[in-house]
């Protein structure tokens, strides 16, 4: 295809000025924001809409799910046997691996199921997988008022220690975040990563301490501790559980081996926003 | 190829050598385990080219029509403008803000009240939380929806969503507008609404491009139009010859759509008569979109000759949306001679009539012909103006004759 000169072209040499094409965060970082927040705070109000108990429902929800695997897993299978508080373990990993589950699990469709406001509105696109993890925050805030309740009427006593856990929450939304980016970009080009994803996550759930804790990992506890999930987990433990219980430095075997899982968060954030970045131009034409 | 337009200084948009290319693989590979199994396998596509080093520059405050078939590339160079589709190729230039939608109601949610989605749908047009809760209630005024702003956007009719949508759409603070085929919906009053809106936008500056199947509208609104052929400008003009174009190409009867000059249709492009404008008026020759039933009305023809005949003949026919040619007249069988016009000279012709069509939407068609049997045309502009009557006389029909009952109780 050639590309001739138009004659008639209007002599002004400021290229794309006032114009831009599509991207991953668009031209004004205001509306990127508001946004993200109003896809999220949209999808999380659809989920409770027209039920009887409102918003009641998204405390009452975990509540009732969390009763279930607690008398399931201590009255009935007698897990965690010999692992202090392992119900209150059991519940705020359940509910930590819930965020990171929903948040990947969701954003693979997201574009595609976006496809409408994608094609027709110029949309910054990263707005569609951040409002998706968004919104899987909100429901980890509504879950965690319930996991609250349960600690505390386990006779767990708040310690300064908590004030760690947002930090162990920024890191998994950091991880959770960066493989949503690659998986719905990816999807955009292959189908067949959405059933990949499912048996990766499964692989993920088991190999992660969320019905154990991390010493059941008897030999192999250097290598599995790797995984980023299992640190967070494990330290979660010690600042929010069990102070008694190992720190992740000490199961990784040192502080400076925590390099690698984070390492990996990074990577994979890095990677992520590189490959959602550089498919975001074309993402509205392959949908 | 044609020029880009007279009007050069600052332009609201311009174009310039955009071209927009789609890849139709002819294999799809759309998964990694196909991928994998055949990774040598040749990856053939077709290439589409959608659009082709277009170039136009429109003028701050002008309404510019692009017409074109099915696949012509407008709503692909529309998308481009937008930001929404990537350009392979040329330079896009946009002064002032630009509406970031192409499309009315994208972002509807049908499970949330209206109430609800005028927020929502603001924001995603481009407008903050807090300017969409003042404009609230502006927006719902002119959608003239008070009543329900409650309920479920799934239980509105087509007919209330679009309201809804235009009136939202009109709030975005956009120095340039582009609207994709928005006045297909909606009753005949609030289709009216529309075109004072677009008027007022006219005249407070706005930019508008404006994409549309209706030469009446096109012709209605716009400044200047661009016509659009397999990707390719064929023409940019006054709207009323752009149409003539549109029509030729519709019926087949321009077959170097790329060659932009008029030679191309020897048996009517560059004939002895052409069709500058049509439209209808009221008796103070005041232009009219819409009017009641019962209020006498012209439908009128401006032409424009460039050879000298004797006689011509003109015809006007009115159809309504359905097609069905409802009246249809000439100046030779109704009026008679009509005299020598020299070339280049011009003239209007008003045929006046009694209004006596049900309420509906009626399109003009005017002809030119030589004189004689009428079968000689010089000049055909299909659809070119449309007229809404409104009102509720009658009981039905297509046509409401000038009747009277009488009873006779035997």
């Amino acid at each position: 295809m050639s590309s001739v000169e138009v004659s008639a072209a209007p002599a002004t040499s400021r290229k794309g000025a006032g114009h831009h094409a599509p991207s991953a965060f668009g031209d004004d970082l205001r509306r990127f924001v508001n946004l993200t927040v109003m896809l999220a705070t949209t999808d999380f109000k659809l989920r409770y809409f027209g039920s009887a108990l409102g918003y009641l429902w998204s405390l009452v929800r975990p509540l009732l799910f969390f009763g279930v695997l607690y008398v399931m897993f201590t009255q009935i299978l007698h897990a965690g046997r010999g692992v202090p508080h392992y119900a209150v373990y059991l519940l705020s990993s359940i509910m930590l691996w819930t965020f990171f589950a929903e948040t990947t699990g969701n954003a693979v469709q997201c574009l595609v199921a976006r496809e409408g406001l994608l094609r027709k509105i110029r949309f910054p696109r990263l707005a569609i997988p951040l409002a998706v993890s968004l919104t899987a925050l909100f429901t980890l805030a509504t879950n965690f008022a319930a996991v609250l309740i349960f600690a505390l009427a386990s006779g767990i006593t708040p310690r300064v220690s908590w004030l760690a856990l947002p930090l162990l929450v920024a890191l998994l939304a950091a991880f959770a975040i960066g493989t949503g980016m690659l998986l719905s970009a990816l999807y955009v080009r292959f189908r067949d990563i959405q059933p990949m994803w499912e048996v990766i996550a499964q692989v993920l759930f088991y190999g992660s301490p969320i019905i154990y804790v991390a010493a059941q990992y008897k030999s192999l506890v250097h290598v599995a501790m790797c995984n980023p999930i299992a640190t967070i987990l494990t330290e979660m433990r010690h600042v929010f559980v069990d102070p008694s219980a190992h720190s992740a430095a000490t199961y990784i075997g040192g502080a400076p081996r925590l390099l690698i899982p984070l390492g990996i968060i990074a990577l994979v954030f890095a990677l992520g926003l590189w490959f959602f970045n550089r498919e975001a131009p074309r993402i509205a034409e392959r949908l | 190829m044609p020029a880009a337009g007279a009007l050069r200084e600052p332009a609201a948009v311009a174009v310039t050598g955009v071209s927009k290319t789609f890849k139709l693989p002819h294999q799809q590979y759309h998964t990694l385990k196909e991928r994998a199994l055949h990774p040598f396998r040749a990856r053939t596509f077709d290439v589409l080219q959608a659009v082709n080093e277009v170039s136009f520059d429109v003028a701050p405050g002008e309404f510019f029509g692009i017409v074109g078939r099915n696949g012509s590339g407008k709503s692909t160079l529309l998308k481009c403008l937008a930001g929404i589709y990537h350009t392979d190729e040329g330079e896009l230039l946009v002064n002032g803000r630009l509406s970031p939608f192409i499309e009315l109601g994208v972002g509807f949610n049908p499970d949330l009240t209206a109430r609800d989605n005028v927020v929502i749908n603001a924001i995603m047009l481009g407008l903050t939380r807090q300017q969409a809760r003042e404009r609230f209630d502006d927006i719902i005024e002119f959608a003239e929806l008070e009543e329900f702003l409650d309920l479920r956007l799934k239980n509105y009719s087509s007919g209330m969503t679009v309201r809804l949508a235009f009136s939202i759409a009109i709030q975005v603070d956009a120095d340039i507008l582009l609207i994709d085929e928005v006045l297909a919906v909606g009753d005949a009053t609030f289709q009216q609404k529309c075109f004072d809106e677009f008027h007022r936008l006219k005249e407070r500056g706005s930019t508008v491009l404006f994409v549309s199947h209706d030469m009446g509208d096109v012709q209605r609104f716009c400044d200047r139009a661009m016509l659009l052929d397999k990707g390719r400008v064929v023409d940019i003009g006054d709207p009323a010859s752009v149409a003539r174009r549109y029509n030729d190409i519709n019926f087949g009867r321009f077959d170097a759509p790329a060659n932009g000059d008029g030679a191309a249709a020897p048996d009517r492009d560059g004939s002895a008569a052409a069709i500058l404008d049509s439209w209808f008026e009221d008796p103070e020759r005041r232009r009219i979109a819409m009017v009641a039933q019962d209020e006498p009305c012209c439908a009128c023809l401006e032409v424009r000759f460039d050879e000298a005949l004797d006689d011509p003949i003109f015809g006007v026919a009115l159809t309504n949306d359905a097609g069905h040619t409802v009246f249809a007249t000439t100046t030779a069988a109704e009026h008679g001679p009509t005299g020598h016009f020299e070339a280049g000279e011009r003239t209007i012709v008003r045929m006046r009539f009694e209004n006596w069509l049900a309420a509906g939407r009626y399109n003009l068609t005017p002809t030119v012909a030589r004189n004689g049997r009428g079968d000689d045309v010089l000049a055909v502009h299909d659809d070119a103006a449309s007229l809404i009557v409104h009102g509720d006389l009658g009981a039905g029909g297509i046509a409401r004759l000038p009747h009277g009952f009488e009873l006779e109780q035997a």
